[in-house]
């Protein structure tokens, strides 16, 4: 009878168990389910596609393999330069052109290629051969631009009174009163090398290592390695500069903290503070700098310090001392007490005891998360630097700003990653190296 | 016998000379990287202030000067802190939920990129390389690379910022996710294989719940960690409390007000998810020991 009651009750129990699982296991989905679509409308999903700038993501893809060069023809004078993203560091000297540029007499004939050809005329006139098209004649007046399109061009050609600009695959024309110009588009990086004022630009490797000397007064090595380091449209030793400023900043942000924060974590551990006064007080301080978060400490330093890799610098160590003061003191409250009494009964001092009791047992634990925020610092003081204006965070959002310069945020991306890469293995070969010996 | 003791005698004697030759070079080696570590703090430090605007010296009496200005003008009044608490509440909304949908993107991707590159568990246990490298560079990207690309393409607000949380996310979470799932029991996925369960079924029904106590630890502070990032990510343009603390720190003086109500909602916002995701994941670890 009593046995029976039993195995009723178990099975109601357990029917109650599954129930509330069957339950909680149609739930959870549902919840997140509800969430995510009051997301998709808080968050305006739907309006995305509109408010995308597809054109946009095409520059920046373009550009970050290719690079443009400008023919421009100042139709007021006749003159015409070639220059590369129009920039004056990649201007070719005058006399000279690219080699898909010809030249008879005074007429400009630029090659495009897959048969597109635009031709410079004399008195502001141009003629731009498409393939399958035709032929476009247009000529720059001072009061306005003809041309023989007619009154309805295709939709890749923008004619007005005073201006048209024609769009194919292989390039762009425009044509001004003041002004004509071509924008060629080319794979790659031209200038990353060498701007166009150095002696060493398109010149192969083996060349330059076996070659006659280019410059008379320097050996071709140390001649490119100037001119490469030096160069002016990439800064290759801002750069350089650059991300050695965001990693110094990540070691003495990190490190700086670890320092101030170890004594700290000695008055917050239970086992190491007399009073419990004092450890209450610094938990809260502990708690208190990691609340206030690195933004914030960020924005306050930056007020004190000026713009700079110092103000970042110190954010980090301000925060991270939160941090490390917390998971020290947990590391220390954890720490065997057989050790210490061992080293107590050979009649050690209190520092001895500390000395040789304590520390062996806590570094590789402090080691090991000192050097895991240091890698992750680095991703931080990338952030930080865009904030308070140093390392090559700040390179990376002034070259966002101006927003032609997609080539160099896609190499400083590159350099991003790399670097915090390098960092990570470098983080764990010195973790698996320094807790093992 | 004499021999004996006499080899013997030289051997102790050997030992401690060669125990007193280690420990010296040990304390040498520990006092040369000791050495160099300061230098390069020092130097460091010395490089760092040349390169700022203004020095370590001249600014450390000024570090309280904002803040108390800040408190100063914000004590002035007062009587508008609930009001612009209120103002700037839908921001502080907007902050969590970039930083909850992302940690909820970020976690789902995170698991299928670990299972997929557990050994053991592995879909294709060829592509484990692949997705590991997948996750490595998830991880190294920092969160801003992205929101800054994504908001010259979308337009500022929460979607890119998002999106670049929760893709850093997906690698962080997925390197602890495949780390616990290394350790996890076998047995189970084989009893599964032994009656016909395809592999999705064999990781729902086999690993997941072992691992699950460990996996939700891990999202929780996740989550607490991309709430600061989604501030952060607001700053440079994406939405959220950080744009408002941009906006609210260009009007400058006269309105440190609003400065000093977003410093609270944000300290407040920090505290409160810490304690909360700590108390769960000390339940759930504990839990799992019981």
């Amino acid at each position: 009878m009593t046995m029976l009651d039993a195995t009723t009750d178990l099975r109601t129990q357990t029917d109650r168990i599954f129930r509330r699982k069957q339950i909680t296991g149609f739930a959870v989905p549902a919840v997140i389910l509800a969430y995510l679509t009051y997301i998709f409308f808080a968050f305006d999903v739907g309006g995305l596609a509109e408010r995308a700038r597809m054109d946009n993501a095409a520059t920046l893809v373009a550009d970050s393999y290719s690079y443009k060069t400008h023919v421009t023809r100042d139709n007021r004078n006749g003159e015409t330069s070639f220059a590369i993203e129009g920039e004056r560091k990649g201007t070719y000297a005058p006399g000279t052109t690219p080699d898909w540029v010809s030249r008879e007499g005074d007429d400009v004939i630029v090659d495009l290629g897959d048969g597109h050809l635009v031709h410079f005329l004399p008195e502001g006139r141009v003629t731009y051969e498409v393939p399958g098209y035709g032929t476009i004649e247009m000529q720059a007046l001072d009061d306005r631009v003809l041309t023989n399109l007619g009154a309805t061009p295709p939709a890749w050609i923008n004619a007005s009174e005073t201006r048209v600009a024609i769009t194919t695959d292989a390039g762009r024309v425009s044509v001004t009163r003041s002004k004509t110009e071509v924008f060629r588009y080319s794979f790659g990086w031209e200038l990353f090398w060498f701007t166009l004022d150095s002696p060493y630009h398109d010149v192969g490797v083996l060349s330059l290592l076996t070659g006659p000397q280019l410059d008379p007064a320097r050996s071709n090595i140390v001649g490119a390695w100037e001119d490469f380091w030096s160069n002016g449209m990439w800064r290759h030793a801002d750069v350089f500069w650059a991300i050695g400023e965001t990693i110094l900043m990540a070691f003495l942000g990190t490190f700086g903290a670890a320092i101030v924060a170890l004594p700290l974590a000695f008055m917050a551990a239970r086992n190491f503070a007399p009073f419990v006064a004092v450890r209450f007080f610094v938990r809260r301080i502990f708690d208190f700098v990691r609340g206030v978060d690195g933004l914030i400490w960020t924005i306050i330093l930056s007020r004190a310090f000026g713009p700079g890799p110092l103000t970042g610098a110190l954010a980090i160590l301000v925060t991270d001392t939160g941090s490390f003061g917390k998971s020290f003191s947990e590391a220390l409250e954890n720490v065997d007490d057989k050790q210490i009494e061992g080293v107590r009964s050979t009649g050690a001092s209190p520092v001895q005891r500390y000395r040789f009791g304590v520390i062996p047992q806590v570094t590789p634990v402090l080691l090991s998360q000192i050097l895991y925020y240091f890698e992750s610092n680095t991703r931080s003081a990338t952030i930080i630097g865009a904030i308070t204006g140093g390392g090559i965070g700040l390179f990376l959002t002034q070259a966002m700003q101006t927003q032609k310069d997609w080539e160099e945020v896609s190499y400083y991306i590159v350099l991003i990653v790399i670097m915090v890469m390098v960092m990570d293995s470098l983080s764990g070969w010195l973790r698996k190296r320094l807790i093992r010996g | 016998m004499a021999d004996v003791t006499a080899t013997g005698g030289a051997g102790v004697g050997d030992t401690r000379d060669s125990y007193m030759a280690m420990t010296r070079r040990k304390r040498a080696y520990g006092g040369i990287i000791l050495a160099l570590f300061v230098v390069l703090m020092v130097t460091g430090f010395q490089t760092v202030e040349a390169r700022s605007a203004g020095g370590f010296w001249e600014g450390l009496p000024r570090i309280f000067d904002f803040p108390a200005g800040v408190v100063r003008e914000a004590w002035d009044r007062i009587d508008r802190l609930p009001a612009n608490l209120l103002t700037y509440f839908p921001a502080l909304i907007e902050t969590i939920n970039i930083a909850a949908v992302s940690t909820l993107v970020g976690a789902f991707f995170g698991l299928i990129l670990s299972l997929l590159s557990t050994r053991g568990l592995a879909r294709w246990p060829r592509l484990i390389p692949l997705f590991r490298r997948i996750m490595d560079i998830l991880r190294a990207i920092p969160e801003i690379v992205i929101a800054l690309v994504l908001i010259f393409i979308l337009g500022g607000g929460p979607v890119p910022a998002m999106i670049a949380i929760a893709l850093h996310t997906a690698g962080a979470l997925g390197k602890l996710y495949s780390e616990v799932a290394e350790n996890a029991d076998l047995k189970p996925v084989e009893g599964l294989q032994s009656v016909g369960a395809n592999w999705s079924q064999r990781m729902w029904l086999g690993v997941i719940p072992q691992v699950a106590p460990n996996y939700l630890s891990y999202t929780l502070m996740r989550f607490e960690i991309n709430i600061r990032a989604s501030a952060i990510l607001g700053f440079v343009g994406a939405g959220g409390i950080g744009y408002e603390l941009r906006n609210a720190m260009t009007f400058g003086q006269g309105k440190f007000d609003l400065a000093a109500s977003i410093f609270v909602l944000l300290f407040l916002t920090i505290v409160f998810f810490d304690q909360v995701s700590s108390h769960y994941r000390n339940r759930l670890t504990q839990g799992q020991r019981t």
